[in-house]
């Protein structure tokens, strides 16, 4: 089709020269490359033995490879167990109902017929340009609602979003016919019926958008067990590997769960530089896994819907 | 005259009563809606109306001993000390320098990025960079940092094992300020900038097909179809992302500037921002007072900015304002 395009007319194809085309494709190659490295340093380090680490410094293609790191990780899995446990919940929990607060609060938003429908609209516009700071925040959350050292105070502050209420509005708006919604009323649905079977199950590819990017948000999030939790019990995937990087004893003295002084004795044995990359792969791996496969989603889901409306 | 006064105000009460009728008569309609909204309502008063709130609790001097609404008042001492340190203007500085490199690259960067992104005619590639170029993106900033000590470890990482081949000097880069100013903006684009050009490659791909086709019949070549059709018509994104970022200018990305150095003590003069010092005020150092100064002095100055931004969005294209 090109070349018969050019055949007519050299321009009408409207694509660049054939080696403008190569240079494209070897920046973005480049681009990727240098997105993608980095983790592959750091799988590749997980894999070095200790002893060749300690000689070669972290390397992409290491002499020996090995998985002494992963067995010791899975010797001793509680920490981890636990962590993914904290995590898991958070995802779930913090997902649903962000997910039902949205669409809750987006679906009168979008009726044009709704009366108050301004007046909600700014109170949550003005949440996205106004906020009291990080200290009020925290004194709120601690002192006033009690949230500190429990699950609640990695869930609660996530759950609201006047983005994606913006993006479910606009969505609702645009994809779902009105007479839809008329010829339902028509044959009696009430408002939460007309929600619950009509409006969300001709919304799935909006409620996947936000739902990943929801889960996304609850998954990387370290900054409220930062600020929240100090129970172990408590800490989630993201904040442990955060201990581990900033602090290499923390994740000893966790893994080999004995007093200081045995510690210190076991110290020597563990493979510490390549045992904290190997939490760090078995952190990261199953949302990169996933990845690929929701990546879609993501990217239809930046044209659902756009901020203003 | 006192009739007419009367039925004056009878009239003007009689209008009242009405609109509270139908407001009334409104909510009674809308009940359902209204039940609706309330779980969302609720949510959004206590994370951010509540802490809205609280930010004159900078005005305190805060003793949780006798309550927080019983805490004396104290004016504007806690502002007093916050700026009686050197520390007001570091962080203020580092905050707006690298916002300011942010706001303006990153524009610049992600469009173009995108345009050429456009150019990339096979669907299966394009897909392919797309997905590799915004998995930085879906990272946490824990993660990232791991990934940057996986490089700059001063025993192991691999930027000294290179610089050690070539025969130079190890570089203790956690304790040299010299290199963060360009290290934070590199692990800041290669976190977002693909992210963003896809957001935008998204806004190019709704752009009408027929404008570059008329201009390709015009004669008009890859640069002027960038330059006359494509940038033109972003304009509104770009002004919207623009506009929300100018309006965060004093609000830093605690992640980058937290965890990425470390919370090295080394390196303060050039990665403290005014996030990472109110959150040490707050924990490490215990004082609430500075910390709540620092916030509140961070909202304010915020909320100015950002209704000072739209204004002058306002002035020069009404429709493109947010508010």
């Amino acid at each position: 089709m090109r070349s018969a395009a050019k055949r007519i007319h050299p321009n009408l194809a409207n694509r660049v020269p054939l080696w403008t085309e190569i240079l494209l494709h070897l920046f973005f190659a480049l681009f990727s490359i240098a997105c993608l490295a980095p983790l592959l340093l750091l799988i590749a380090v997980s894999l070095t033995p200790e002893t060749v680490l300690l000689q070669d410094g972290y390397q992409f293609f290491p002499r020996e490879y090995t998985l002494e790191a992963y067995a010791f990780l899975f010797e001793k899995p509680e920490m981890v167990l636990n962590a993914y446990g904290v995590t898991l919940f958070v995802v779930v929990v913090g997902t649903l109902s962000c997910l039902l607060v949205t669409v809750l609060y987006a679906y009168p938003l979008s009726r044009t017929d709704f009366p108050f429908r301004n007046f909600f609209a700014t109170f949550i516009v003005i949440t996205m340009l106004f906020n009291g700071g990080l200290t009020a925040t925290y004194i709120i959350n601690v002192r006033v609602l009690h949230l500190r050292n429990t699950i609640w105070a990695l869930i609660l502050p996530g759950v609201s979003s006047a983005f994606y209420i913006m993006i479910a509005r606009t969505f609702f708006r645009i994809s779902i016919p009105l007479s839809v919604l008329e010829s339902a009323r028509i044959d009696g649905a009430g408002e939460w019926r007309v929600l619950f079977q009509i409006v969300l199950p001709l919304s799935l590819p909006m409620l996947a958008t936000i739902g990943l990017f929801a889960t996304f948000a609850f998954w990387n999030d370290w900054f409220r067990s930062l600020l929240y939790v100090d129970k172990k019990e408590l800490y989630a995937l993201q904040y442990v590997m955060m201990r581990a990087l900033l602090n290499l004893q923390y994740l000893q003295q966790n893994m080999s769960n004995m007093s200081a002084e045995e510690a210190m004795l076991e110290l020597a044995k563990l493979p510490s530089e390549t045992l904290r990359m190997a939490m760090a792969v078995v952190s990261i791996g199953p949302i990169v896994l996933a990845y690929p496969f929701f990546q879609r989603f993501f990217i239809s889901g930046l044209t659902v819907g756009a901020v203003k409306g | 005259m006192s009739t007419y006064r009367s039925t004056f105000i009878s009239a003007r009460k009689r209008r009242q009563r009405s609109i509270l009728r139908t407001f009334f008569r409104a909510c009674w309609r809308y009940r359902a809606l209204l039940l609706m909204l309330l779980p969302g309502a609720a949510v959004f008063i206590v994370n951010c109306y509540l802490p809205m709130a609280g930010v004159f609790l900078a005005f305190k001097k805060i003793d949780y001993a006798v309550g927080l609404l019983r805490s004396p008042w104290v004016g504007l001492e806690n502002f007093e000390f916050l700026f009686a340190t050197t520390d007001a203007w570091r962080i203020t500085r580092n905050t707006i320098c690298y916002n300011l490199l942010f706001i303006f690259c990153d524009v610049f960067f992600a469009v173009g990025v995108a345009v050429l992104m456009r150019e990339i005619w096979q669907p299966l590639c394009s897909k392919v960079y797309q997905t590799l170029i915004i998995l930085p993106n879906f990272l946490s900033m824990v993660v990232v940092a791991y990934l940057v000590y996986g490089f700059l470890h001063p025993d192991y990482g691999f930027l000294n094992s290179i610089r050690e081949t070539l025969g130079l000097e190890r570089v203790n880069w956690y304790n040299e300020l010299a290199y963060w100013p360009f290290i934070l903006p590199l692990v800041h684009w290669w976190k977002q900038l693909g992210y963003k050009s896809v957001v935008y490659l998204a806004s190019i791909a709704g752009i009408d097909k027929e404008l570059y086709e008329a201009a390709v019949i015009d004669g008009a070549g890859k640069w002027q179809q960038a330059i006359y059709i494509t940038v033109p018509q972003l304009t509104p994104t770009m002004v919207i992302m623009f506009l929300l970022a100018l309006g965060n200018i004093f609000r830093a990305d605690f992640g980058l500037f937290y965890q990425v150095p470390m919370n090295s003590a080394m390196l303060y003069e050039v990665t403290d921002v005014i996030d990472t010092y109110v959150y040490r005020a707050l924990t490490t150092l215990n004082n609430v007072g500075m910390s709540s100064a620092a916030s509140f002095y961070q909202s304010v100055v915020g909320a100015v900015t950002v209704v000072a931004a739209n204004l002058v969005v306002r002035k020069i294209d009404p429709a493109q304002a947010l508010f």
